[in-house]
């Protein structure tokens, strides 16, 4: 017993030194979360530079997988450890707020007179609930199309071709028409050529991640550029899932599969999403988010490219989303961690984190290094960058209760999509349930 | 004088032996208490509350219980889970049992039983992702041999009507070994000369199987039944890697919907109450099985 408690007494004065070691005595420390691995080494570097402008002041940046990232926060809150900043999604952001997670940045920013209006327009306001801002922005992301370069000389489809694309949910417009001539057969027929057969095909037009509720690069380009809004408005009570582009789009969608053959339907979409397809040469054209940029370049053999989402009857959009820098109530520290907030959300920081070519950061500013980095690698990435306009998006349909809707609206799609039952019913007998939290 | 020395000796003894036995199982008991008793009692006082993970938490009695009864997703999840054990156990309990005797009464090879085991030292996160690119509808390599022989592509875990299966085909295929293992001991415990009896008489293998093996092995039987009973009505990670209690909720077994309502819908409180009503109707059903199997009596005493 003695032994076990000098070894634990030993232990603990261990800790102390080494915890004490690298801080003087009146330093602070600001603990900062993040789960992004590709940008912890960048935001090390901003963290070092924030260091030498405001001596005192240490940032100890911690990294976590993401599924771990936000079961570690969760308990970190209750158990009165989380860090001091942490960066938020903004599926997560209702729940934390209804549970006075977040401390209120409106105080701060109107004591330092901040200029919110330098970020690119949407974004703030993501992290704005009744005029009270919980986050500054940080990076954002769009929805493109991606396309197989070989597939599409094939099919005698030209790269300019792709980027004027038009859709609607009546006949599919030239989009149709193109998913449909890049489908062959395993006889070399092409989806529109006589005697195509639907049942080998051996290359797809279409495919997707296996759908989710809110269909961010799935579905959801396409139901809004019919006319389709998630909510009215940012925090709105009623969802609109009942609405008749919605159910016309899913419905053109899941036809494009079972009816036509030209997309892998959603039964037999796997979890290894569409960049597995794409890069396994089963599919020639698939939507992703600006996020899997460089899942593609890492994991696609063939030469491909990116074009805009199609126009539809209403226009061009993509979910325009982004995360934000947060403040946790409980920190001890808030004042130090507001300074590191504000650099985050500076020019500085952002343009060193847009030099890296791994996200769009939150400045137009960035924005410009960011692609200039992303040309460096090869990659043409205006797709992305050319609908990030408030005209050309719309935004995450946040509101309260979003985890159990996500799953409610998840069911509905994929029911949907698979073809159990009849689509307006479904998305109906959703819409009534998601109402009915409220 | 020499018998009273002799009685306090005994007792002396009697009490240093029940100060050892005590000492040996307290380590156990320790562990029983801390990681055994008291979660469940802390399971059932949060079960009482509203408690959402990141708030205090209010008493609000028997709510969450009486919201579980008219809450349709969980009936779904417990129809579900239920469908998954009767896929799971017959399945699971014949193949293992024939894998056993098989490899007692023709193939005695530790390399067979070495192989039978093999899957089951690999952890279910594991098998989950190995299976989940094996049977992928596109890219697996399941399918790509379907096609080769001719048969149409299946959906396996993208497809409502086939994930459950799938998942308890994983399940299977994971634990059979294990199950073979116990029986192939329990047959080690049964007296061959009963064998040797049964052909001098004549009898054939499935009598010798029916009327020795099997009433023989009934406590063997009766374990393998329990455990893995209690186990598939816990069946959680294969579904949490493969399926995520997807496509639209044809997976979402019961121990997934607590998860769901403990760490994402951040209701504590519910997912106690669930866990709760699962832990007391595992019980039960285990005494039952216990008390029908006659699990305590052995036919060879």
């Amino acid at each position: 017993m003695r032994t076990f408690r000098r070894a634990a007494l030993l232990a603990c004065t261990a800790v102390t030194i080494m915890g004490a070691a690298p801080a003087r005595a009146a330093d602070v420390t600001v603990e900062y979360w993040m789960w992004d691995g590709n940008q912890a080494p960048i935001y090390r570097q901003c963290a070092d530079r924030f260091e030498a402008d405001n001596p005192g002041i240490k940032i100890h940046i911690t990294q976590d997988s993401w599924d771990n990232y936000w079961t570690t926060l969760n308990t970190a809150f209750v158990a009165g450890t989380a860090p001091d900043v942490f960066v938020n999604h903004i599926t997560r952001f209702p729940e934390f707020l209804a549970n006075d997670i977040l401390a209120d940045l409106t105080p701060r920013i109107a004591a330092d007179t901040y200029d919110m209006g330098s970020y690119l327009p949407g974004l703030a306001e993501n992290w704005n609930k009744d005029a009270h801002q919980w986050g500054l922005p940080k990076n954002w992301d769009t929805v493109a199309l991606v396309y197989n370069k070989a597939m599409l000389a094939d099919a005698g489809v030209t790269e300019d071709e792709m980027r004027d694309l038009d859709w609607n949910p009546e006949n599919g417009g030239s989009f149709g028409k193109v998913v449909a001539r890049l489908t062959v057969d395993r006889n070399g027929k092409h989806g529109l050529d006589p005697g195509f057969d639907k049942s080998k095909v051996a290359v797809y037009g279409w495919a997707t991640d296996p759908v989710d509720g809110y269909g961010q690069n799935q579905w959801s380009f396409l139901a809004a550029s019919a006319g389709f809004k998630y909510i009215s408005q940012r925090w709105g009570t009623t969802y609109e899932y009942d609405s008749p582009a919605l159910v016309k789009t899913l419905t053109w969608l899941h036809d494009l599969a079972s009816k036509q053959g030209y997309a892998i339907g959603q039964e037999n979409l796997g979890n290894l999403k569409a960049v597995a397809l794409f890069s396994a040469g089963k599919v020639a054209l698939v939507p992703d988010g600006s996020w899997m940029i460089a899942a593609y370049r890492d994991n696609a053999k063939a030469d491909f490219g990116f074009a805009p989402v199609p126009k539809g009857p209403d226009g061009r959009r993509s979910m325009f989303n982004g995360l934000a820098d947060s403040i946790w109530s409980g920190s001890k520290h808030k004042d130090e961690a507001w300074k590191w907030v504000k650099y985050l959300g500076g020019s500085a920081c952002q343009t060193l984190v847009g030099a890296s070519g791994v996200v769009f950061p939150a400045r137009p500013e960035a924005d410009r290094t960011a692609e200039a980095a992303y040309r460096a690698k090869g990659l043409n990435v205006s797709a992305f960058t050319m609908v990030a306009t408030p005209a050309t998006t719309f935004p995450f349909p946040i509101t309260d209760h979003s985890s159990e809707i996500s799953a409610i609206l998840k069911t509905a799609v994929e029911n949907v999509m698979l073809g159990q039952g009849k689509p307006a019913q479904i998305l109906k007998n959703a819409n009534d349930q998601v109402d009915g939290m409220f | 004088m020499a018998a009273k020395t002799r009685v306090v000796t005994r007792a002396g003894r009697r009490r240093r032996e029940a100060i050892a036995g005590l000492l040996f199982v307290a380590p156990a008991t320790v562990g029983f208490l801390a990681f055994y008793l008291l979660p469940t009692v802390r399971a059932f006082q949060i079960s009482l509350t509203d408690w959402s993970l990141l708030r205090a938490p209010n008493v609000v009695g028997l709510a969450n219980y009486r919201r579980m009864i008219g809450d349709p997703a969980f009936w779904h999840s417990a129809w579900v889970t239920l469908t998954y054990v009767l896929y799971n156990i017959p399945l699971q309990t014949a193949l293992g049992l024939l894998l056993a005797v098989l490899s007692d009464r023709l193939a005695r090879s530790v390399a067979l039983r070495a192989v039978i085991i093999a899957p089951y030292l690999m952890s279910n996160v594991v098998a989950g992702l190995v299976w989940m690119l094996l049977l992928d509808p596109i890219l697996g390599l399941t399918n790509a041999w379907l096609a080769h022989v001719g048969l149409p592509r299946q959906g396996f875990l993208s497809s409502p009507d086939e994930a459950m299966a799938s998942v308890a085909a994983i399940s299977i295929w994971r634990n059979t070994g294990l199950t073979a293992l116990l029986f192939y001991a329990g047959l080690q415990a049964i007296p061959k000369h009963l064998y040797e009896a049964a052909r001098l008489e004549g009898a054939d293998e499935w009598s010798m199987f029916r009327r020795i093996t099997l009433p023989l092995l009934r406590p063997v039987l009766a374990f393998v039944l329990v455990t893995s009973l209690v186990g598939s009505f816990q069946v959680f990670d294969v579904i949490a890697v493969t399926t995520e209690g997807g496509p639209a909720q044809s997976t979402r077994a019961i121990l997934w919907y607590i998860y769901e309502n403990a760490f994402k819908f951040h209701k504590m409180g519910y997912a106690s109450a669930i866990s709760v009503t699962l832990f007391s109707v595992l019980i039960l059903v285990t005494l039952l099985q216990m008390r029908l199997l006659r699990a305590d009596h052995s036919d060879l005493d």
